[in-house]
């Protein structure tokens, strides 16, 4: 009873969120939307039993990929007006397509194919089920090839990334070494001159 | 459970639900009571190690210094700026009080003692954390602001940064303690102080605490705040109540840090004698004070909080790319070798922290 007025509030929450999302003209509440979303998200996967899953998704998308995300849009200087202009234009099309999408999803994932008859609700687990334990029982046994598989191609991003951003600029880059700051000597620097406090008669005219 | 009375009268579901809030309120109060006055601690032990006297006028020694604050900027006026975005305005301190409030939660205070015994509560609290970053980001923007949006910038990249090396150091904890559970992790550092995690995982510790300190925002990682740089920050832009609700997370943060760091690395409420006083010696009246308890805990935790005032008082202030050069070029290479190295004392099994 309880857990079911949780998950509609939750689920309410997320679809808001989420055709807020879409819908407010400013980019940084349409970020600030996702955020939302992502943590009603956590929510209804905590409904599940699913808790590593869970605190990641608010660990990696809310904590460190939204932060980079409003980090970008905040320095971007978005013309909104630009960004709507031809709006009535390209209505009908874009009903189209959502209405196909919608069609499309409610083929693929509607009662037909994933209802209660076909795929059963997952089972209660007690108290002292821990989903971490579980995750990482079956990540390393059963799926450790597509999961080393996985984060090699993570590595390979990594990599990739850094020779990007060093990329061409590589000779000419304007770093800064610490070493060599730390290691400065007043000597290579400041040059003390011993001038005359007065200057001779000669001089003044 | 504790006998509360009138707490039958009430129908089953709400008597958890009362029980829940109470708990709650048993340990909200004295946090928020502990950050009053560790604002009046850091006053006067920076003015001690400045020579000079500090607050010393409201009350004995100045010990109403704190409430004398409070009030005054509980009826200071509100400013909203003009061309602010009103509602994210006002959010902004409320969320960086909720992430700051909620992550204590799963923190044990004793054998038991706690709100939430969760099974992934080092996970929980990492993400409650990763939560306060919005507040300070939303302030910077919402106030229409230059200083702001700098101020929020600046801290935004600095704790993404350094969650990064948090996040490897708890990883070590996880490794030696074999648990997510903030109970179990002392548990596991059971038998005097020999076998607490900080020997162990003494470069992890040593990054967690630097990274606690830049997370909070403290000195000498207030790039954030850098008043002779950029005014104050994310919140130049507050006044009244709500500066100090952003005052108040800041408070509680340095608290949870020090609570996290006396509980992962110097075994929470264990005490170091553990072990090494016999039993006779722990029946007297002495005993109960070196027996584990809640106090040993407390001590631990006010370490740490002298340590954020030492820094403060002793350490000028970092420059922006030598925060980020420390973060990501020599915290995240430290905790990744050790965590290896933890991985291969574990195998070979080394006393007395992995047999």
């Amino acid at each position: 009873m309880v857990e079911q007025l949780v998950f509609y509030a939750l689920s309410g929450i997320l679809v808001f969120a989420g055709s807020m999302v879409v819908t407010v003209r400013n980019p940084i509440h349409a970020a600030l939307f996702l955020v939302l979303s992502f943590f009603t998200t956590a929510g209804i996967w905590l409904l599940l039993d699913a808790e590593f899953l869970a605190m990641t998704l608010v660990l990696v998308y809310v904590g460190a990929v939204m932060v980079l995300f409003l980090f970008v849009i905040m320095m971007l200087d978005v013309n909104l007006v630009v960004l709507r202009e031809g709006f009535s234009r390209y209505l009908p099309v874009g009903i189209l397509i959502a209405v196909l999408l919608g069609l499309e999803l409610s083929m693929v994932v509607g009662a037909s194919q994933f209802g209660l008859d076909i795929v059963p609700a997952p089972a209660h687990h007690g108290a002292g089920y821990s989903n971490i334990e579980e995750l990482g029982s079956v990540l390393y046994t059963v799926y450790v090839y597509p999961f080393e598989i996985a984060s090699v191609l993570l590595l390979v991003a990594i990599v990739a990334a850094i020779a990007l951003s060093l990329g061409e600029h590589r000779k000419n880059r304007k770093g800064q070494r610490p070493e060599e700051q730390v290691a400065v000597n007043r000597k290579d620097r400041v040059r003390l001159v011993q001038m005359a406090a007065e200057r001779p008669d000669s001089d003044t005219p | 459970m504790p006998e509360i009375p009138l707490l039958d009268l009430l129908p089953s579901g709400l008597q958890t639900l009362t029980l829940i809030l109470l708990k709650i309120i048993a340990i909200v109060t004295p946090l928020l009571l502990c950050v009053a006055y560790l604002t009046y601690a850091e006053r006067r032990v920076i003015g001690f190690m400045q020579v000079r006297m500090g607050p010393n006028r409201v009350g004995p020694i100045g010990l109403l210094q704190p409430i004398a604050d409070a009030v005054k900027l509980a009826f200071k006026e509100l400013i909203i700026p003009a061309g602010a975005n009103r509602f994210l305005f006002i959010l902004a301190p409320i969320i960086s009080l909720s992430a700051a409030l909620s992550a204590w939660a799963v923190v044990p205070f004793g054998p038991d003692r706690v709100l939430a015994d969760i099974n992934a509560g080092l996970l929980y609290i990492l993400a409650m954390t990763s939560m306060g970053i919005y507040g300070v980001i939303i302030a910077g923007w919402a106030s229409n602001s230059k200083y702001a949006l700098l101020g929020a910038m600046r801290s935004a990249a600095q704790m993404v940064s350094y969650e990064i090396a948090m996040g490897f150091a708890l990883v070590g904890v996880l490794m030696a303690a074999g648990s997510l559970n903030l109970g179990e992790i002392v548990n596991a550092q059971a038998g005097g102080f020999g076998h607490w995690f900080v020997w162990p995982l003494l470069p992890l510790f040593v990054v967690y605490f630097i990274s606690g300190v830049a997370e909070t925002n403290r000195a000498p990682f207030d790039v954030s705040e850098g008043e002779s740089e950029i005014v104050a920050g994310f919140h130049v832009e507050y006044s009244g109540m709500s500066f100090s609700v952003f005052f108040m997370a800041e408070y509680a943060n340095m608290i949870l840090i020090s609570v996290l760091s006396s509980t992962m690395f110097l075994g929470g409420w264990l005490s170091p004698f553990e072990g090494l006083v016999s039993a006779e010696t722990l029946a007297s009246p002495l005993g109960s004070l070196l027996d584990s308890g809640f106090h040993w805990f407390v001590f631990k935790v006010a370490l740490f909080l002298f340590f954020y005032l030492w820094f403060r008082a002793t350490f000028p202030r970092y420059r922006y790319d030598q925060i980020m050069r420390l973060g990501w070029k020599v915290f995240i290479p430290v905790t990744l070798v050790w965590i290896f190295v933890i991985g291969v004392a574990i195998a070979a099994g080394i006393g007395p922290w992995f047999d």
